[in-house]
Formats: C-alpha cells, structure tokens, sequence
C-alpha cells in the first residue's frame, strides 16, 4: 500500500517517467500543427478572408454570421445537405446489416477450409484503392461492353447508362461500398462471435435448438454490445460521407444526386477560392456532426450499458 | 457434439449455407478474375464481348504499352518513395507516441490522450488544413502528402492497447532496477516484442498512402510529382466522364490510342504491389482489428 501511495504522487512519476515526454513529443507536435492549428484557422468562417493579408489581418465579416446567412439561404447547400444525409442514410440501411449476416453464416460454417476461402476473397476488394473500384465498376457498366451490360442485355434489358446517370448514382454507391467493404467489416463480429462460450451452444443443442434457433437466441445477444457500438460509430460518421469516391463518380449528369457537402466545400473553397464560405460550411458540418455523435453516446448509455465513452 | 444427430432442418440449413456463401465467394473472385484476364486478353476480343472468364487470344500488349507510358512508371516510382518516406515517418511517430501513452505512469496521460481523441470528432476541414500546408511551404512537396495526414488516432489505439496488454509489468520494473531509462527499455526490450504490432501499423499506413490520390489532388501541382493513383484517376477516370479532355497533347494522344485492355491492364498494374503484399495485408489488418476491438 505504501509503495502504491509513492508511485501515484506525481513528483515521484514526474522524476522517474519525464522521458516518456521525449517519446510523446513528436506526436504531440504532429497533432499541434495539423489539428489545433486548423482549430484556430476556423475564424476565418467569421472573416472576410483575404489569402494575400492573412489569418490575423483580414478584416472580420459584418455582420460576423454573413457566410452562415450565406449558407442557410443557398440551395445549392440544401441539395448538398440532402444528397449527405440520404447518401449516409441508405448506406446505413443497406450496409449495416450484410457483414453482420456474413458473420453469423461464416460462423456455422464446420469446414475451415471453406470457410478461410471466402473470407480471403472478400476481404480481397478491401485493399483496392478507390481509383480502382470505381475504375472497375465503370468497365463493368460500361454501355458498350460491360460484362454487366451484357448480362442484362441476355435478359433483354438495357442497355442503361448506369454510370453517368442521376438516378442511378446512389444505387452504385452503396453497391458498391458493400461489395468492397461488407467481407473486412464482418471481421469485427466473427471475432466477437468466436467470443461466445460454446456451452452455451452445447446447451441450446441439448435443449432441441435448431442452428436457427441458436443463432437467434445465443449468437445475436452475445454480439449486440459490439453491434451497439459499430452503429454508434457509422450515426457519428452520418454527416461525413467519403469525399473521394464520390468525387470520382461524379459527372454533370448526375450533380444532382452526387454534390454533397464535403464535394462541396472542396469547390467553393479550392477550386474557387471562397476560402471564408467554404470554411463556413465545413464548419457547419463539422459541429452537426459532433453534435450527433455525443447524442447518439448519450442515448445508448441511458438505454444499455454500451457506449463508447 | 458430434453424437447428437443432425436434424432436417439443420441439414436444409447447411445447404442453404453452403450455396449462399459459395456463390457469394464465386461473384467476388469472378470479377477479380474477369479484370485480370481481360488485361491479358486481345483487345478485339475484350471491345467484342468475349472474354467470360479467362484471357482469349493471350497477349502482353497491354502490358508493353502501359510500361512504355512514362507517366504510369513516373507514377510507380513516386507513389513508391512517397509510401516508402510516409510509412516510415507515420510508424515511428505514432509507436513511440502509442508507446508512451500506453504507460500508467505517464503524468498527465488523460489529458494528453483526451485531446487526441478529440481530433477523431472533430476537425478544421480543409480550408483552414489547406491554408497551414501552405504556411509551412509545403505545397508541391513530398512533404504535404506525408505530412499532414501523418498520424492516424485509430493506429495510436490499436499500438496503445497492444503495449499495454502485452508488455508485463515485470519486465519493465526489472530493467528499471537493472538501471534501464525509459527509451532504453523500449528500444531494447519493447520494440523486439512488438514485431507483429509493427507489422499492423506499418501495412495500415503504407496501403494509405499507395491509395490515396485526394491529398496529391489538392497539394501537388508538378505533374512530374503525381502519384500513380492520380494518373490512374486522369487516365480511367476522367477520359470516360468527358471525352474531350483539356490536357496535353501527349496525353490526348494517349487518350486516342487507348485500347480497351489498357484500362484492365491499368487496373492491375495499379493495384499490383497490394495484390503481391496480399497474404501480408490479409493477416495483420485481420490481427489490428482484432487488437483494436480490445479494451485496454
């Protein structure tokens, strides 16, 4: 207990871990200059910036919410706000519950052989780059040739210009994603099933349960605290779409589904130079989005004993 | 276990299984398939339609092009040193930082580890990113592509669990007694415990970087300086979104001549170095999620 007391007091730490700090500070400064020094460029939403006077010598905007004004009355803005909150929803719809599905059924899988098979071909797409699969997805889509094209067409349909067209986009996106993403996502829930004790399988067995019945009643309650959690992490990301697919599957026919806020803030910021406006909307972003991911902790506390903090 | 009879309904079970899975395997490893071989296939047969699974009228053509394309070897070597410079830098950084955080007796290591996390909720955008890359005369530099996005949270947790699981405690009070310094016993007792932690972060951050083209997208102005990726996005990407491309003459040229393989054959050869590092990337991403789903 005494020496317990001594290790706690922090003079003590202090003199006899100060080197750790030589280990940290590197890191601390990578953090510094790339994440708290943007913190303090973030005035620049409140400023009429000028790139050639500066952070601290642009005059301050008047009124000082002219960019949020600005920005709650574009309607470009509500299309982009529109297109991330529905792109994020049906991502969540659609993608949430595949690699769940593939984990429970790669679970009753005896034959380990099969079962290390599939996994590494669909883990496989995971490390692809997304130049890559959206390259992919193109050629198998392609009107002229597309393997995809050319299977519908033996059903007589199409073709269809699947890849250029509005309607079409969201569809390709979360298809996408899925396929890219579903195998390496179920990773986290096959180890938290493998997790599960297996007398608790011995004793549904003895009790007459059918593999049905056992994955209903012994494999989803064992890993719904790490499904818990996977859902509060993709609501906290709701309002960060990835910018880099997207950028790269859109064209001017399908702007109307494919401009979100992130795609958006790039333009008027980079391309245009509107540095104050688009720090504005980046901003907006950025405090809905932490907004929502405190929410959503704060909720699944109150009603399980899960949460990520 | 195995003395108790399999029922109907879980013989109808398995099979169901079985089928689904397998098809499921069967469609991802069929496009995988399908790529490769149109890249080894003639491009009539690619433009016409038949290639189905394997490569019709074999040839290397597309490959032979593609690798006189000064752009796409350009392209590798870049995309090599800036993987090569940005795993190395982002590895150590963030072992030594996980390393020291990981550590009870650091003082102050909530506050420190509460302020980096904070930066996973919530950040400046890019604008403000963009104008400290610029402060720092970074733009179109090497730098602005390592640099900025360095240190990823997620790999500080996952090497921060791992050091605080796997090192015991004993270890460290008896070199301490042996008069051992902190950076000693890390260098000499940590880090050769950790090899297959080094692994995990290092393949996280090197497939990162090959990948990434947003940060070139935005810093890099020299097209002599592009990664592979950006070129891929130019070639691939853009010509089939706008035909008539406001580039260079080379690169219309290039345009024009492109075949149908070539996209194929680009498709792989981007991805080569990943696809060779397969059996790598497939255990030690498998083992950081493993690592990260632990609690400390």
């Amino acid at each position: 207990m005494q020496h317990n007391r001594r290790r706690s007091s922090l003079r003590f730490r202090l003199s006899n871990s100060w080197d750790l700090y030589l280990f940290l500070i590197p890191m601390l400064a990578y953090f510094i200059i790339f994440h708290y020094a943007p913190l303090y460029g973030l005035q620049i939403a409140f400023k009429d910036f000028k790139i050639r006077k500066g952070i601290m010598d642009s005059p301050w905007a008047s009124p000082w919410y002219y960019q949020f004004e600005r920005l709650f009355s574009t309607k470009l803005l509500r299309t982009a706000l529109g297109n991330t909150l529905m792109l994020s929803f049906l991502q969540l719809a659609f993608g949430f519950l595949p690699p769940i599905i593939l984990a429970l059924m790669l679970n009753q899988v005896p034959n380990l052989k099969f079962k290390k098979f599939v996994q590494t071909v669909s883990y496989a797409p995971h490390f692809i780059s997304v130049v890559v699969v959206v390259s992919i997805m193109f050629c198998l889509f392609s009107t002229s040739n597309g393997i995809i094209t050319r299977l519908l067409k033996v059903f007589g349909l199409g073709p269809y210009a699947i890849t250029s067209q509005a309607r079409y986009f969201r569809g390709l996106y979360v298809g996408s994603d899925i396929w890219q993403n579903m195998g390496f996502s179920a990773i986290i829930y096959i180890a938290a099933l493998s997790a599960i004790s297996p007398e608790l399988h011995e004793a549904a067995v003895i009790d007459g349960a059918n593999k049905a019945q056992r994955i209903w009643h012994v494999d989803i309650p064992g890993i719904l605290p790490t499904i818990t959690i996977m859902l509060i992490l993709r609501s906290g990301s709701i309002m960060s779409v990835g910018f880099q697919k997207v950028y790269l599957m859109q064209t001017s026919l399908n702007l109307s589904r494919s401009e979100i806020i992130s795609t958006y803030v790039y333009k008027v910021g980079l391309e245009d130079g509107d540095y104050s406006f688009s720090t504005a909307v980046g901003l907006f972003n950025s405090v809905v989005n932490f907004i929502l991911i405190v929410s959503v902790n704060a909720i699944t506390r109150r009603l399980s004993e899960t949460s990520l903090w | 276990m195995a003395a108790i009879k399999k029922t109907k309904f879980d013989k109808a079970f398995d099979i169901i299984l079985y089928s689904v899975l397998g098809l499921l395997a069967a469609s991802y490893l069929y496009i995988l398939i399908y790529v490769v071989s149109a890249s080894f296939s003639d491009p009539n047969a690619v433009y016409s339609g038949r290639v189905v699974l394997w490569p019709v009228d074999f040839t290397l053509q597309g490959y032979k092009r593609v690798f006189q394309e000064k752009m796409v070897l350009l392209g590798y070597r870049n995309s090599m040193l800036y993987m090569v410079t940005g795993t190395a830098i982002s590895t150590a950084l963030t072992l030594m930082g996980a390393y020291a955080l990981s550590r009870r007796d650091l003082p102050g290591r909530g506050i420190v580890t509460g302020l980096l996390v904070f930066t996973m909720f919530f950040n400046g955008g890019i604008v403000p990113l963009y104008l400290i890359v610029r402060k720092l005369k970074m733009i179109d530099t090497m730098w602005s592509l390592v640099l900025p996005g360095a240190v990823s949270m997620s790999n500080v947790i996952i090497a921060r669990t791992f050091y605080a699981n796997s090192i015991p405690t004993g270890l460290l009070d008896a070199a301490k007694i042996d008069g051992s310094t902190n950076i000693g016993f890390f260098f000499r007792v940590a880090l050769p415990l950790s090899k297959a932690i080094i692994a995990v972060i290092a393949l996280y951050y090197a497939v990162g970087l090959w990948n990434d083209y947003f940060n070139a997208m935005i810093y890099l102005k020299t097209r002599e300086k592009y990664p592979l990726q950006l070129f891929l996005r130019e070639i691939l990407i853009s010509s089939q979104q706008s035909a008539a491309m406001t580039g260079d003459v080379l690169e219309q040229e290039l345009l024009a001549q492109l075949q149908e393989i070539i996209k194929y054959t680009l498709i792989v050869v981007g991805s080569l170095p990943l696809l060779m590092l397969y059996p790598f990337l497939q255990k030690y991403f498998v083992q950081g999620v493993l690592i990260g789903s632990l609690k400390e």
